[in-house]
C-alpha cells in the first residue's frame, strides 16, 4: 500500500502580525503570509501549483493565485468544519504531492476575527446539525455548546477548574516568551483566572480563546525537494482526519459516548500509520479554542486514559520541562486565535529548533485541529 | 406569551424536524422511531442508521427525564437572551430512552422566563418533566419543570 509517511515536508512558514485589529484586508494579509512562507522556503510563487484551505476562510485560491503570481494550479481543496480542518490542509497537500498531482502546495488561513463579526451572531447560518434543536433554548455560541460537554466531563471524571487553569496558564506562560503573541506582556495568575467573569458557566473568560486578526501560511513539497530548501525539512510523518460514527459536531449530545469526540477517530488512524506512538511525542500543539478541549484531546490522542486528562495537567506537566510541553507559542488561548494555523507553524518552529519556547532536542511534534468538530491531525518529525 | 419569550429565536424548522414541532404544538413530546426496526433516533433524519429503512413513525414519550448537563450563559449574547442572562440551558436525557437527549431550559412554570429557577436548584441527575409554551415566532417549544 502507498503511504504518505515522510513522503512530504513543510519547507516554509510565514505569518503576519497578530492583533485585535489589523488595518489590512484578509486578502492582503493572506498574500503577505503566503509570500513570507514561500520566501522562507526559498521557492518562487510561480512554482506553486497546489492550494489547500479550510472553511470559514473568506479568501479563495482564485484571488490568492492571481495576486501572488502562482503558476498553473492542478490541485486545490477546501476542508470543512472551520478549525477542525486546519491540519487537513497539510494532509491534503501531502496526499496530492505524494501521488504526483502537484509539486508545491500552499496552505493558509487569514482571519479578521478580532475586528470582524462573531460567527455565532449570524443566526441564519447553517450548522452541521440544524440549529433548531439548540438555538431557541439559548445555546447560542460555541462556548455554550462546549460548556455543556465540559460540565458533564467534570461531573463524570472529577476534572476541576484548576485543571482548566493549568491549560490556560501553560499557554499564557509560553505566550509570555513569544514577542509575536497577543498576550506577550500579560501574565496570568490563578486569582485572576478564578475571579474572572463567566462566559458560559462552567467556562470563564480565560477558558476561551482570543479573537484575533492575522494570517499564516505554510509550504508543502516532496521530501527530496525539501532537502534543497532554505531550512531543515519538517517531515509530514502521518496525517489523519476524523469524523466518528454518529457524531453531531459541537452539540455531540446525541452520541452514545458524547465525551469521546473526533480526536479518538483521528488518533486511531494517525498512530496506525506512524512509526511512533504518543510516548514518542516531544512537544504537542493541541487545539485550544476552549481549555477543556485540551484534557479531552490528551485522552483522545492516547497520552492518558479516559477521564485522566484533568489530572494529567497537574504538577506542571504542560510546561517546558514537563511530561508534555504544549502550545509553545501560546496557542489560541494566548498567542492568536486563527483557527489553529499558528499551531502548525509553531510545530515547524519547534522541529527547526527555532521556537521562542524551545523544547531542547525536540524531534517529534503532534499538531491537532479543532476537537468537538470533525477534525484532523498531523504528526511532524525532523 | 410573555414579552421576554417573544424576543427569543424561533426554531428554523426543516423537513426532518417538522413533525417534532407539530406534535409539540399539540402538547406532545414525540421522538422519531424507525418503522422497520423500531430504534429511536434524534435528531430526526431521513433514514435509520441501524437498518437503513426510510420508513419512520413518531413515538410518544412520557415527558420525564433527568438533567444530563447544563450551562449558565452570560453576555455577550443575542439581545433577547442577554436580557434574561444568566439563564440555564440544559440537556435532558429522557427516562423512556436515556440515549435520547433534548436541549431545553428548566423553568418555574411553562411560560416563566429562562432565569426563573435559581441555579442552586439545578444539578446533573435532577428529575424533570416536560411542559410546553409558545416562544419565539409563536412556535410551541418544550420547557422542563423540576420534579417527578
Amino acid at each position: 500500500m502507498a503511504t504518505l509517511k515522510d513522503a512530504t515536508a513543510i519547507a516554509g512558514i510565514g505569518q503576519t502580525a497578530f492583533a485585535k485589529h489589523l488595518p489590512e484586508s484578509e486578502k492582503t494579509l493572506a498574500c503577505r503570509a503566503i509570500l513570507a512562507a514561500l520566501d522562507d522556503a526559498g521557492l518562487s510563487p510561480a512554482e506553486v501549483d497546489a492550494f489547500a484551505s479550510y472553511t470559514m476562510e473568506e479568501t479563495d485560491e482564485v484571488e490568492i493565485a492571481k495576486s501572488i503570481g502562482a503558476g498553473d494550479a492542478t490541485f486545490f481543496s477546501r476542508a470543512g468544519y472551520g478549525g477542525g480542518g486546519s491540519c487537513a490542509t497539510v494532509a491534503h497537500l501531502a496526499a496530492a504531492i505524494a501521488t504526483g498531482q502537484a509539486s508545491v502546495g500552499v496552505a493558509w488561513r487569514s482571519r479578521k476575527r478580532g475586528s470582524g463579526p462573531r460567527p455565532w451572531k449570524n443566526t441564519t447560518a447553517q450548522l452541521p446539525t440544524p440549529g433548531q434543536w439548540t438555538r431557541p433554548f439559548g445555546l447560542l455560541r460555541p462556548a455554550d455548546e462546549i460548556g455543556m460537554l465540559t460540565r458533564r466531563y467534570m461531573h463524570e471524571y472529577g476534572a476541576t477548574r484548576d485543571h482548566l487553569f493549568a491549560v490556560a496558564l501553560a499557554c499564557r506562560n509560553r505566550a509570555n516568551q513569544n514577542p509575536a503573541a497577543v498576550m506577550y506582556d500579560r501574565p496570568l495568575t490563578r486569582e485572576t483566572y478564578m475571579t474572572s467573569r463567566w462566559i458560559s458557566e462552567p467556562l470563564c473568560l480565560y477558558d476561551n480563546c482570543l479573537e484575533t486578526d492575522g494570517a499564516l501560511a505554510c509550504v508543502v513539497v516532496g521530501a527530496a525537494r525539501a532537502r534543497d530548501c532554505r531550512h531543515r525539512p519538517v517531515y509530514v510523518h502521518s496525517v489523519a482526519q476524523g469524523l466518528p460514527a454518529q457524531h453531531h459536531g459541537m452539540v455531540n449530545y446525541w452520541n452514545d459516548d458524547p465525551l469521546a469526540g473526533p480526536a479518538w477517530t483521528a488518533a486511531r488512524h494517525l498512530w496506525k500509520t506512524a512509526d511512533l506512538g504518543p510516548q514518542d511525542v516531544d512537544v504537542a500543539q493541541i487545539y485550544d479554542a476552549f481549555t477543556p478541549l485540551v484534557p479531552l484531546s490528551l485522552e483522545g490522542y492516547g497520552f492518558c486514559g479516559r477521564g485522566e486528562g484533568g489530572p494529567f495537567t497537574e504538577a506542571g506537566a504542560l510546561e517546558i520541562g514537563g511530561r508534555l510541553p504544549l502550545n509553545t507559542g501560546g496557542g489560541g488561548l494566548s498567542e492568536a486565535y486563527v483557527h489553529g494555523f499558528n499551531l502548525i507553524n509553531e510545530g515547524v518552529k519547534q522541529l527547526r529548533g527555532a521556537s521562542t519556547a524551545q523544547v531542547p532536542g525536540a524531534s517529534t511534534c503532534l499538531v491537532t485541529a479543532g476537537e468537538g468538530v470533525p477534525t484532523s491531525a498531523l504528526l511532524l518529525r525532523s | 406569551m410573555t414579552n421576554s419569550a417573544a424576543d427569543l429565536l424561533a426554531p428554523v424548522i426543516d423537513e426532518d424536524g417538522a413533525p417534532f414541532w407539530e406534535y409539540a404544538a399539540q402538547g406532545q413530546l414525540r421522538v422519531q422511531a424507525c418503522a422497520s426496526c423500531g430504534e429511536l433516533r434524534f435528531p430526526p433524519r431521513p433514514c435509520c442508521p441501524h437498518c437503513q429503512s426510510f420508513r419512520s413513525t413518531w413515538r410518544r414519550m412520557s415527558g420525564r427525564g433527568r438533567i444530563w448537563s447544563y450551562v449558565m450563559p452570560h453576555p455577550p449574547l443575542l439581545p433577547g437572551y442577554a436580557e434574561q442572562a444568566p439563564y440555564n440551558a440544559v440537556v435532558v436525557e429522557l427516562a423512556d430512552a436515556p440515549h435520547i437527549r433534548l436541549v431545553g431550559n428548566v423553568v418555574a412554570a411553562a411560560d416563566a422566563p429562562l432565569n426563573s429557577v435559581a441555579p442552586e436548584r439545578l444539578g446533573i441527575g435532577a428529575p424533570v418533566r416536560v411542559a410546553f409554551t409558545e416562544a419565539g415566532g409563536g412556535v410551541t417549544v418544550p420547557r422542563w419543570l423540576l420534579g417527578h
